[in-house]
């Protein structure tokens, strides 16, 4: 296996199907329903939060012996918005362009539930190498459900994606593709609704497919 | 036996320690990084601006600024000057001053000035200064002024272009936090290209502003007199925002083209 164990492996790949953050834990859901309008979006997000998640497991991994029980909950707070506010700092200096894009992402990443439940769960019991896989792995298992929602919801809802017409075009009157057989797009995919139905069926398939995921 | 960690005392002093360390950090970092930010964003004011004009490297279907590095070189060569007028509260102008008296006067160029703080003023019973930059573009006098309201979640904020007509030549939108796929596509290009040619008068030539409407039948766009455009579904409390900034901050505009018209 080489640079990692079984056991390693397993950190990274757990959580990217039978032990998913958002099918399976329900956490981050708030954000997968705020920000999936739109493929880039998401993809934008998924990176960010793999990023702070991948460092903060490691920074409250090196810190878990002396973190003082009783604010434990704070420390992790105060870890993850200092590490936010320094990353966005540092992209407004020198990536201004990167930094617009990710705007409203950067105050949505300190919210996600994901992030201090990986903290507490995992980072304050294991070391850092291992948290480090840890916080990769949800972050990664996170990124694929946000993309694949972003991916049908912005396909179904304004028939782009990444911004470019995939099916044609749309306006009344000079209809190309698939518009020009009567086809429409789905407004109601791009409220937030339709995330929690696309979400739904994610879990719906993945749980007839693995029986073992269902609870009683 | 108790752990070391569990004390109080060890409590406190952690707290303590961690709001200095992290406390000096952020300072360090906010503080050090400062003059290169507020650079990207005097710069970015000038790109906005030069957007509205027309001046930018927009492609077939994005927006796309001119570069940051001609930006400064441009907005130098494009704008022949910018305008200060000052109104009081009942929106009658008091002075307008050129970009050199008002540089004499307050060491500050007029594109940096705050329309946010402008409009408490204004609130406040104190005059309101109204930037207003003046260039030329093919051989037209056009005539850029900053707009400043709010959204859904945040500000929003933007520069229309006009000739003295008030004929919208163009117009750029931007915001701090508007719903991506939704309220932030007011400064996609299928948005802002909409303005272009809109009168924000009526034919009587009194300011009606332009309308981000629903159903206004007119998709297309193909009727500039309308004093409408058409919405962006499932962005309406967004698109209000733009309605209304339009509409209350070029409105203050209005007595100057007037005087232009007169002369």
């Amino acid at each position: 296996m080489g640079l990692l164990s079984k056991k390693d492996t397993k950190l990274i790949t757990d959580p990217l199907a039978d032990n998913n953050p958002i099918t399976i834990q329900v956490l981050g859901i708030c954000s997968a329903l705020a920000i999936t309008a739109e493929l880039k979006a998401s993809i934008v997000m998924a990176i960010s939060v793999l990023f702070v998640l991948g460092i903060g497991n490691v920074v409250i991994s090196l810190l878990r012996n002396i973190i003082p029980s009783k604010i434990r909950i704070i420390v992790q707070l105060v870890v993850v918005a200092a590490l936010v506010i320094i990353v966005d700092q540092v992209l407004k200096a020198f990536a201004y362009e990167l930094s617009k894009t990710l705007s409203v992402f950067v105050g949505l990443i300190i919210t996600n539930c994901i992030i201090m439940g990986r903290f507490e769960a995992f980072a304050l019991g294991n070391g850092p190498w291992r948290s480090f896989l840890d916080g990769i792995g949800n972050a990664a298992g996170y990124g694929v459900i946000l993309v694949i929602v972003g991916f049908f919801r912005e396909l179904l809802g304004s028939g782009t994606l990444l911004g470019f017409p995939v099916l044609g075009n749309p306006i009344p009157g000079e209809q190309t593709g698939l518009y020009a057989f009567g086809y429409e797009n789905n407004g109601f995919m791009l409220l937030s609704p339709m995330a929690l139905i696309v979400i739904g069926i994610i879990i719906w398939i993945q749980r007839s497919r693995n029986k073992d995921l269902i609870e009683d | 036996m108790e752990k070391r960690t569990d004390k109080n005392s060890y409590t406190i002093l952690f707290a303590v320690v961690m709001v200095v360390v992290v406390g000096a950090l952020l300072a360090f970092t906010a503080s050090s990084l400062k003059p290169t930010i507020t650079e990207n964003q005097r710069v970015e004011k000038q790109q906005n601006i030069l957007y509205a004009m027309g001046i930018n490297d927009n492609d077939e279907s994005s927006a796309i600024f001119i570069s940051t590095k001609k930006a400064p070189e441009a907005f130098k060569n494009n704008i022949t000057d910018q305008l200060v007028i000052t109104i009081d509260t009942n929106g009658k102008i008091i002075k307008t001053q050129t970009r050199d008296e008002y540089f004499a006067e307050t060491k500050q160029e007029p594109y940096l000035i705050d329309v946010k703080k402008q409009q408490t003023n204004a609130k406040q019973g104190e005059p309101r200064k109204l930037p207003l930059f003046v260039g030329q573009k093919d051989g037209k006098t056009l005539y850029v002024a900053p707009i400043y309201g709010k959204g859904l979640w945040n500000s929003i904020w933007g520069y229309v272009a006009v000739d003295k007509d008030m004929v919208v030549q163009g117009a750029y939108f931007d915001h701090l936090g508007e719903t991506p796929g939704l309220g932030a596509n007011i400064k996609q290009r299928f948005f802002m290209d909409d303005f272009y040619g809109e009168h924000l008068l009526s034919e009587a030539g009194v300011f009606k502003g332009i309308t981000v409407a629903k159903g206004n039948a007119d998709p297309k766009n193909n009727d500039k007199t309308d004093n409408a455009v058409d919405a962006i579904a499932g962005a309406t409390i967004t698109g209000d925002g733009v309605t209304a900034m339009i509409k209350s901050d070029l409105k203050l505009y209005k007595p100057y083209f007037d005087t232009l018209k007169n002369n």
